[in-house]
């Protein structure tokens, strides 16, 4: 009964978002604000039909209701709850409804936080949003359909994924699936612009808020699935160039490029053709993403179940959404105007460039992912992309990005002077340089690469501490005390700085790990001691114990320097009895530095057991970084502007003083 | 404006390939080779550069080629197996080395041991192209004929081993 409630209510849900996205647009393009007001009414309805449909089908798994067909191949009696429950989107059924009940939130929340917008806008952007919304439902109603019943029903079921078995799965989806959707928010500002003709400061300085919010989710979502990989895979990697991965480091850096472009779209009135390009390509990147995984065109280690009438949907869908909103762009960017001149040296060129070195790396991402399918559709042959190319590819295209995050903050807007730029930055620079070149000598290892990220890494710390330091400096000619320069400084200025400093400490944690990571690969008897990196890994044996829905073999190392106990390492080898599938649970002791990190291999002859040990320094760097970026956006969110009454407010362009 | 038009054209194009790449398995990968014989190749070894490894040398016995690379993530999941392969000596593992670096390529076998009887090294993925190579890791079971009898895609895992390669090769041996 409960699954069939859920079904139900996914058709009423699509019925819904029919009316939502027709009738107010069809209301803003003749003035009819009765239209117009039917459209937060029905994004509200939307979002009550779709949670009731979520929370059917997470009741049916807490229930095990295994007569759901669902149900029956992503869960198991043995599965404990809080699995069971983000079982939900374990499967491509569930992650899809996810995506809808995401998308409804997102919808939901436009209609709460738009009381500052004009009528028709708003009635557009919801209308784009139920476009989308519709496109879901239907696929999910035609071809996915979660609440199938299975007659006659199973007696167990198959059991979740056990590599999706973990803590991460309950985070890293609904994060990232945040962040994707979230891009929808931009993407409808973007439409109902081209499509009132509105492309202006006002339309840019709406959009900021929200496609920050959608980025702060994205770069979370990301580091968490990139720290899942690196614990549960057991290999010490933290990020593979997988063909998903790249689906959603792709949005990520376009939506990078975003958010600076509306930067001067508001404050200058620059770039409006690029940055409604820039907000059409961040979702259909994420589009793109999903029928990727969805359709199995690649193979990935994310690949569900794949189907290619389920893929055909998808490339219609996108044909529909990506193919009508370039179309319109095509028409209607050519009228938006060129807005404010600025010369060659200039902050606005300075994040041109950004911008453009940002797009090409997600174009060459793209590239890099879809070649394999370029090949084969041409009769060329069969290959795969591996991180050789985006090696390759990357560095030279971040390495002028990177440099540039630090002289773009200081350059005046409009028309900067370099050689005023280069007197500022002149200790920055060398500090950074010099830094780069001894710093390695002394840990006993310089490669150009390290040299590099070390630069790099340095280059904006120095340039953000110079930055706050010019801020913050007695001026002479008032007698401000600090705290009074300090509150003078807006919080989306401070939020930029954190966010630059996560870059550059991501940076020194993928130099750092890069440059001095090492690993073996022994056979250990319990008593042996194994050496790396000046630590001595002492094997204790293995001892076998029964989880919940798996047994597991724990291995025991004491880590010491030196005669001095470090840390107690616990790396498992689990086999999860349902699908008989052996995991690895990697044993890490979390470090600022000195990581170390062991996985059990295989059992040999005679209590043997074949053991990797990896020393990885400042490897949690890289995601203190991404933390760091994201709490950046969360208090360039937190800025007052964003706070006012809306309506009050004077054009950025005035208040904005330049830095 | 015309350059207005270009996102749309470019993406009309990718839509293209998309289409077309729905009609294909990325799985299935057709292999012509199989039943033909094994295209020759001479390339330097992995552990000696001034010798060199060729199929015909083996022509007479039946083994196994194992594509692989130390780049290549799905090639560590199963060398557990290919080792364990090794040791039972049922069938030689000559290993190719798929557009690698050597000194990476060399300090993988050495930290997670090497099955392999002989790796030749195939810097710039020629040979690959020749084998139909379109993922690493794959593996070729070749007669004593030269002949390739059967080709997979993926990591070999146990279940593929027993069920699939073992009997084959004791055919093989047999005949």
């Amino acid at each position: 009964m409960i699954p069939e409630i859920g079904h139900f209510a996914l058709i009423l849900a699509l019925l819904v978002a029919l009316l939502l996205s027709s009738v107010p647009i069809i209301g803003a393009a003749s003035g009819n604000t009765v239209w117009m007001g039917l459209a937060k009414p029905a994004a509200r309805v939307q979002f009550m039909l779709i949670a009731l449909a979520f929370i059917c089908l997470a009741y049916a798994f807490a229930a095990k209701d295994y007569s759901v067909a669902y149900v029956a191949a992503n869960s198991n009696s043995k599965l404990p709850l809080q699995f069971r429950l983000a079982a939900v989107w374990g499967g491509h059924e569930g992650s899809l409804l996810l995506w809808a009940m995401i998308l409804s939130v997102w919808t939901l929340a436009v209609s709460v936080f738009s009381k500052h917008l004009p009528d028709d806008m708003r009635a557009r952007i919801l209308g784009v949003m139920g476009l989308i919304s519709v496109g879901f439902l239907l696929f999910m109603l035609l071809a996915s359909n979660p609440f199938e019943r299975l007659i006659p029903a199973a007696n167990d079921g198959r059991d979740l994924n056990p590599l999706l078995q973990d803590w991460g799965m309950i985070f890293h989806p609904p994060m990232l699936y945040m962040g994707y959707v979230g891009f929808s928010v931009a993407f409808a500002f973007a439409i109902s612009a081209l499509l009132g003709g509105q492309l202006d400061a006002a339309w840019a300085r709406w959009s900021r808020p929200w496609t920050l919010l959608a980025w702060i989710f994205l770069t979370l979502g990301i580091m968490a699935g990139s720290n899942w990989a690196y614990y549960e895979l057991g290999w010490g990697g933290w990020w593979f160039w997988d063909a998903v991965e790249n689906a959603s480091f792709m949005p990520w850096l376009v939506g990078t490029a975003l958010i600076h472009s509306l930067a001067v779209t508001e404050k200058r009135g620059s770039f409006k053709a690029w940055t409604v390009l820039l907000a059409i390509c961040a979702f259909s990147l994420s589009l793109l993403g999903t029928f990727l995984v969805r359709s199995g065109v690649l193979t990935s280690v994310h690949a569900f179940a794949t189907d290619p009438k389920r893929g055909l949907f998808i490339l219609v869908f996108l044909v529909v959404v990506i193919g009508g909103s370039l179309a319109l762009f095509a028409w209607r960017a050519p009228s938006v105007g060129r807005g404010g001149k600025f010369a060659l040296i200039s902050r606005e060129s300075f994040l041109l460039a950004n911008n453009v070195l940002l797009a090409v790396a997600a174009i060459s991402v793209l590239f890099g992912t879809l070649y394999p399918l370029f090949l084969d559709a041409l009769g060329l042959g069969k290959i795969s992309v591996g991180p050789p190319y985006f090696d390759t590819v990357f560095v030279p295209l971040m390495t002028p990005a990177l440099f540039l995050m630090g002289v773009g903050p200081v350059a005046r807007w409009k028309q900067a002077s370099l050689p005023e730029l280069a007197i500022r930055m002149r200790w920055a620079f060398a500090v950074s340089v010099s830094t780069a070149l001894l710093l390695p000598l002394l840990l006993g290892h310089w490669t150009p690469m390290i040299g590099l990220g070390l630069f790099l890494a340095l280059w904006i710390f120095a340039s953000s501490a110079q930055q706050v330091y010019q801020r913050l400096r007695p001026q002479p000619q008032t007698s401000q005390p600090l705290s009074a320069r300090m509150l003078a400084t807006t919080r989306s200025w401070w939020g930029m700085v954190l966010a630059h400093a996560g870059i550059a400490v991501f940076t020194l944690g993928i130099t750092i790990v890069k440059g001095f990571e090492s690993e073996i690969a022994v056979r250990m008897l319990p008593g042996d001691v194994a050496h790396l990196a000046g630590y001595d890994f002492r094997f204790d044996g293995v001892e076998q114990y029964q989880g919940s829905n798996y047994s597991a073999s724990r291995g025991l190392l004491h880590v010491s320097k030196n005669g001095i106990e470090r840390a107690v390492l616990a790396p498992e080898k689990r086999n999860y009895s349902v699908q008989n599938m052996p995991m690895t649970e990697a044993g890490i002791s979390p470090h600022i530095i000195h990581e170390l990190y062991a996985s059990l291999g295989e059992p040999l002859s005679a209590g043997a057991w074949s053991v990797r040990i990896y020393y990885k320094p400042m490897v949690e760097w890289i995601w203190a970084g991404a933390i760091m970026m994201a709490l950046g956006g969360l208090l360039a969110l937190s800025d007052r502007r964003y706070r006012m009454k809306r309506r009050d407010q004077k054009p950025a362009l005035q208040q904005e003083t330049a830095a | 404006m015309k350059r207005f038009l270009l996102p749309l054209l470019l993406f009309m194009l990718v839509v293209g390939f998309l289409f077309a790449g729905l009609n294909l398995d990325p799985r299935a990968v057709p292999s012509p080779l199989v039943g033909k014989p094994a295209p020759a190749f001479n390339l330097p070894q992995l552990a000696a550069a001034e010798q060199t490894f060729a199929p015909a040398q083996l022509l007479g016995q039946v083994w196994l080629l194992n594509v692989w690379a130390s780049w290549c993530v799905a090639c560590r999941e199963e060398h557990a197996v290919l080792l364990d392969l090794a040791q039972t000596a049922v069938v030689p593992i000559y290993g190719l080395n798929y557009k690698d670096q050597r000194p990476a390529a060399q300090q993988w076998l050495a930290q997670r041991g090497n099955p392999y009887v002989a790796t030749a090294v195939d810097a710039d993925g020629r040979t690959g192209i020749d084998y139909g190579v379109y993922g690493v890791p794959e593996t070729y079971v070749i007669d004593k004929a030269g002949i390739i009898a059967y080709k997979h895609i993926g990591p070999i895992t146990p279940a593929v081993l027993q069920d699939k390669i073992l009997p084959l090769v004791k055919q093989l041996q047999s005949r």
